[in-house]
């Protein structure tokens, strides 16, 4: 099989592009979908299960209340239909990590059907429908052992943890997108960031991409252009970052590309992706072992969600993003254009969760898209993921609003807080980043400036206080950046009187 | 009428993850057959009139409040296992990928 | 009488009276398990030490003037499908040889609560499949009334338990007939129980929607104080009923004094005729008789849809099974069996369920994966759930006319052992009468109804009622008891006295 890829600019000279997402999320309930057990992350190994997630001969699942309220919910924030009566269904397959061999999931009845989500790009609004979103359960932890790699391939055994077994996860499925030319890794991408905003703003799930407890299936083919068909689709498995999904889709479109232009056929199966290189390789082909015999769990009864149960809970709902997004622009005095911008960058929470902490507006947009975007950049990760909280942006910004800070010596907060030196009190101790506002020391700094610019020292002394400005900036290079300005004016213009 | 071949029941073998030998798939398939034959009857017996029953009782919204119950130990929990290592159970090597 | 003779309300006054001891009469049945199980083989696992210590707990309870429940002290035998801590539960399988469960089934939690020593845990066909108890991987269990017929099944060792007088009560699980039919070829009486009344939690599923657990005891009265016992509402058993089963005790004093004024009783038309045994013919037909002889009014009543219940049973049940199967894969618990080389999970799996199951299992698994395949779902499945339809409405239908429907509960006596092991098909014949029962739900009672003219061993006869009216099978078949006088007697066993 070929594997030259085509450029992308060239791809869309001759092929449609669809994609799709499946979007799996770990619900924040306190316990599992089916059992009592502790739905939290990190305990010691098979310490948060009972006979029920653990599979044991007998035992009984029992739905968990909240995670169908959560499931609801989710719905009706994604503009679905919520569903008068559906079941939960076994699907079936055997695999190490799965207590019973077969995952409780929902098959032909999802509770949530018909939504969908409007994403920007570039002032562009898109469309993407969502088919369905179920709930089901997540698998256990698998650790492989020996081999050269500690991955499956070439493992000598794996030891499983089932912790993370019955821990209740919500699918949400879309339906093919198209029409998204060139724009498909961009549109993919605002998909998941605006999935991800929606359900942080349901408070349903922690959607940490980089811990797991949000993860994309990206499904993608091509299609001769213009044909207004659907081509054969692969599906790119585990796509967990913002950054990885635009890149999966435009690598699967180059690749699919390289496979069609030779003449061949695409085949359909499951890939990996790999985040260091942005590329995927081959995985589990698609074949009768995915004859999953679904039927309808007999141990569970329907779930037949009230209208005035639902009513609630849509009642209930936080604001919309886009209503939300439009009353902040307000709020904030913030141009359209930079307003995109945050939304782009996925800053929207963060920057109003820093101006709950006391920061103005235009100081938290500063921080946040200026300062740490760049970081995040640099470093490949969501702005959110980079391990600077809105409440130490906003404790940052006080010190500047006080004079204890300068915007400079912020910067160098920042540097420390994302090379983890510790918090902002001990950044700031051990890289001796206070103000010097002590006379003595200031005096003679300010002595020096006098001493060498007489002209500006008599314009001072005529009168022309803006001319300080000249004396306060030598002060402030010769300190370091560390002076403070206000009390090195006045100092200037006390000695000057 | 259905007609269910030694292959097939192989391949069912294989999905339901059973080594049949060759000798009890000799013996396995005429047997299946015999009674495949005996409940074809109910093919198309009742039409798309009559609702399908997947639980005998008609009961709806059977929930769990979000409280957390003690579970097992991780002793317990491993107290059956063939294998155990780091307190986690041990299985030989997994060939598939998860799905 | 010796004290193993006794009843279990007997032996409720014996103990109230302080006539006995639950440590006298628990060694009592101990004694006779060693003196008589070796031929019966009715237990795959005997606690002596434990039953004795919860016996002389009891003792200690009741001088105290604390006994937890009436039937405090009274010792009991387990089905070895139902969990127990500390005591093994193999189904009958080798692919759970020894294990130990790490928690109780709630009917075991019940009968520990209520202060009943457990004797033991009882021989069954493995996993429940079957009719005779031959298909147990530990050795068949023999028919105490003649040692070379089969004893029913799949609860064959609870029944033996109970009529070779090893044990006053017994936990039966009930899926297709194997509480009913054991009782009918062992003279005893077995109770169905609505369907979700009982809690299923801690039952080792055969078909989720079929199964229920139930008494296996000599009397009625004893099954009806059992069955208070172990029914009632459990938020671990998703299927379990909020309305309870009551008065089944007072129904069954009631009936004792043998009046039926009043009561509608139907003969099922098609459960009779042709396959059906001359001899069991003509006992069932003595019981209808009596029936009318106590005041009932008896009419025949047609259920056309019950001609198709054994083919919705043979497709709903592998269907199920075979998913409720999948959890024995040798990896948390169980046997495992890995073969040479360098086996992969997969080939471990294979390897110890080909080696760990027996023929019949395998056969349903196979059977069950078929019918939930992709292209037969429907034809097999989805028709075999339309058919539970059909028997429910007939059900309905029966029950507008009448109180309860009577059958026979066995189309024969206990056929000699072996005799149709070859022959799934005669075997599956076996639970003709007692299927439908479990397909829509509704209780079921065996009772003896005398032994059979041509070869001496017992005759049952099967009650019918609506759903929750289990309170109707105690009152009629009390009454029907009473008046066919007793069945069972130990000088008529074959096994020593
Ligand atoms: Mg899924
Ligand atoms: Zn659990």
């Amino acid at each position: 099989m070929s594997e030259t890829l085509v450029a992308f600019d060239e791809v869309l000279e001759r092929y449609d592009p669809a994609f799709g997402l499946e979007v799996h999320v770990e619900l924040n309930t306190n316990t599992k979908m089916f059992c009592g057990c502790p739905a939290t992350f990190g305990g010691e190994p098979n310490s948060q299960v009972c006979p029920t997630c653990l599979g044991l001969p007998g035992s009984m699942p029992v739905v968990n209340a909240k995670a169908v309220e959560s499931a609801i919910r989710i719905g009706l924030a994604l503009n679905g239909s919520i569903a008068e009566w559906c079941r939960f269904a076994r699907k079936n397959y055997f695999y190490p990590d799965m207590p019973k061999n077969f995952q409780t999931s929902q098959y032909d009845e999802p509770i949530v059907y018909d939504g969908y989500l409007d994403v920007e790009v570039e002032g562009e609004t898109y469309r993407v429908e969502i088919e369905r979103a179920h709930m089901e359960e997540d698998t256990g932890k698998t650790t492989h052992i020996g081999g050269a790699t500690g991955r499956i391939h070439g493992a000598d055994y794996s030891l499983v943890d089932y912790n993370r077994a019955g821990i209740p996860l919500i699918e949400i499925v879309t339906r093919p997108i198209i029409g998204t030319g060139a724009k498909a890794p961009l549109v993919a991408k605002a998909y998941v960031a605006a999935l991800r905003e929606i359900l942080l703003g349901l408070g349903v799930s922690d959607v940490r991409m980089d811990q797991g407890s949000m993860r994309c299936d990206v499904n993608l083919s091509l299609s001769p252009k213009d044909s207004g068909e659907l081509g054969t689709r692969t599906e790119t498995k585990n796509v967990n970052s913002l950054r990885s999904v635009e890149r999966a889709v435009r690598f699967e479109m180059s690749r699919h590309a390289g496979i069609l232009d030779a003449g061949e056929a695409i085949f359909q199966e499951t890939r990996h992706f790999h985040e260091d290189t942005g590329t995927t390789s081959a995985g589990r082909p698609k074949s009768d072992a995915d004859d999953y015999r679904y039927f309808p769990e007999p141990d569970l009864v329907p779930v037949a969600p009230a209208r005035e149960w639902v009513e609630e809970l849509r009642a209930s709902l936080p604001e919309r993003t886009a209503d939300k997004r439009a009353r902040l622009q307000v709020e904030w005095g913030y141009s359209e254009l930079e307003m995109r911008d945050v939304w782009a960058a996925g800053a929207l929470s963060l920057i109003e969760a820093t101006v709950a902490e006391g920061a103005s507006a235009q100081a938290a947009r500063k921080w946040w898209m200026a300062e740490l975007s760049r970081s995040a950049n640099d470093r490949g990760v969501e702005l959110a993921e980079l391990g600077v909280t809105p409440v130490q942006v906003a404790e940052v910004q006080k010190l500047v609003d006080g004079g204890s800070l300068t915007d400079k010596l912020a910067r160098q907060v920042f540097e420390g807080l994302l090379a983890g030196e510790g918090t902002v009190a001990e950044i700031i101790d051990a890289r001796g980043l206070a103000v010097v506002s002590d006379d003595g020391a200031l005096g003679a700094a300010v002595d020096e400036a006098i001493a060498a610019q007489p002209a500006v020292a008599d314009k001072i002394r005529g009168g022309n206080q803006a001319a300080a400005g000249a004396l306060i900036g030598a002060v402030m290079k010769s300190t370091g950046g560390k002076a403070d300005a206000k009390r090195v004016r006045e100092l200037i213009l006390e000695k000057l009187a | 009428m259905p007609e269910i071949t030694r292959d097939e029941v192989a391949h069912l073998a294989d999905l339901a993850r059973i080594d049949l030998s060759d000798a009890e798939l000799d013996h396995l398939a005429p047997q299946l057959q015999v009674i495949l034959e005996s409940v074809a009857s109910i093919q198309g017996l009742a039409g798309d009139d009559v609702p399908a029953t997947s639980h005998p009782l008609p009961m709806t919204n059977v929930f769990r409040e979000d409280v957390v119950v003690p579970g097992l130990t991780p002793e317990q929990a491993l107290s059956g296992a063939p294998a155990v290592e780091e307190q986690r159970f041990s299985v030989p090597r997994i060939l598939g990928d998860e799905q | 009488m010796s004290i193993i003779e006794k009843t279990a309300a007997e032996l409720i006054d014996a103990l109230a009276a302080g006539e006995t001891t639950s440590v006298e009469l628990t060694q009592a049945h101990l004694d006779r398990i060693a003196a008589v199980d070796g031929d019966v083989h009715a237990f795959l696992h005997i606690d002596a030490e434990g039953a004795l210590s919860q016996a002389a707990a009891s003792d200690a309870r009741r001088a105290d003037g604390n006994a937890l429940h009436a039937l405090d002290g009274v010792p009991i035998a387990v089905k070895d499908v139902l969990t127990t801590t500390g005591l093994p539960t193999t189904c009958g399988s080798k692919i759970l040889e020894g294990w130990i469960p790490p928690y109780d089934a709630t009917v075991v939690k019940k009968i520990k609560a209520a202060g009943l020593p457990i004797l033991g845990k009882t021989n069954m066909d493995e996993f429940a499949m079957g009719s005779s108890t031959e298909h147990s991987a530990y050795g068949p269990t023999k028919n105490p009334w003649k040692l070379d017929r089969i004893p029913g099944g799949s609860g064959g060792g609870s029944a033996a338990a109970v009529a070779a007088f090893e044990a006053p009560l017994a936990l039966g699980t009930d899926t297709g007939g194997s509480i009913r039919q054991p009782g009918a070829v062992t003279g005893t009486v077995g109770v169905k129980p609505t369907y979700g009344s009982v809690s299923r939690y801690g039952l080792v599923a055969l078909a989720n929607s079929l199964d229920q657990v139930g008494p296996v005891t000599r009397t009625v009265l004893d099954s009806a104080l059992l069955h208070e016992l172990i029914g009632g509402h459990d938020p671990l058993d998703s299927t379990s009923t909020t309305t309870p089963v009551t008065g089944l005790v007072d129904a069954a004093r009631a009936g004792a004094t043998g009046d039926l004024k009043g009561v509608k009783v139907g003969v099922i038309k098609e459960l009779a005729g042709e396959g059906w045994a001359p001899d069991v013919m003509a006992k069932f037909n003595e019981s209808v008789d009596l029936l009318t002889k106590l005041g009932a009014d008896v009419v025949e009543v047609s259920t056309p849809s019950f001609e198709h219940a054994m083919a919705a049973y043979y497709l709903i049940l592998p269907a199920e099974c075979s998913s409720n199967l999948a959890k024995f894969d040798a990896m948390r618990y169980g046997l495992r069996v890995t073969p040479d080389g360098d086996p992969s999970a997969e080939d471990v799996m294979k390897a110890s369920r080909d080696a760990g199951f027996g023929d019949e299992v395998k056969r349903r698994i196979i059977l069950g994966t078929y019918a939930l395949s992709s292209g037969y779902y429907d034809a097999y499945y989805g028709q075999a759930q339309k058919i539970r339809t059909l028997i429910i409405e007939d059900f309905k239908k029966a029950f507008e006319q009448v109180d309860v429907l009577v059958s026979p509960t066995s189309p024969s006596t206990a056929f000699p052992l072996g005799a149709k092991l070859d022959d799934p098909l005669a075997m599956y014949m076996q639970d003709l009468a007692t299927i439908p029962a479990n397909l829509a739900g509704t209780p079921g009672i065996s009772i003896p109804a005398g032994v059979s003219d041509v070869d001496g061993l017992p005759v049952g006869v099967q009650l019918l009622a609506p759903v929750l009216e289990d309170a109707r099978l105690y009152r009629v078949g009390a009454a029907l008891e009473a008046a066919i006088g007793p069945v069972l007697s130990i000088d008529k066993l074959e096994v020593a006295r």
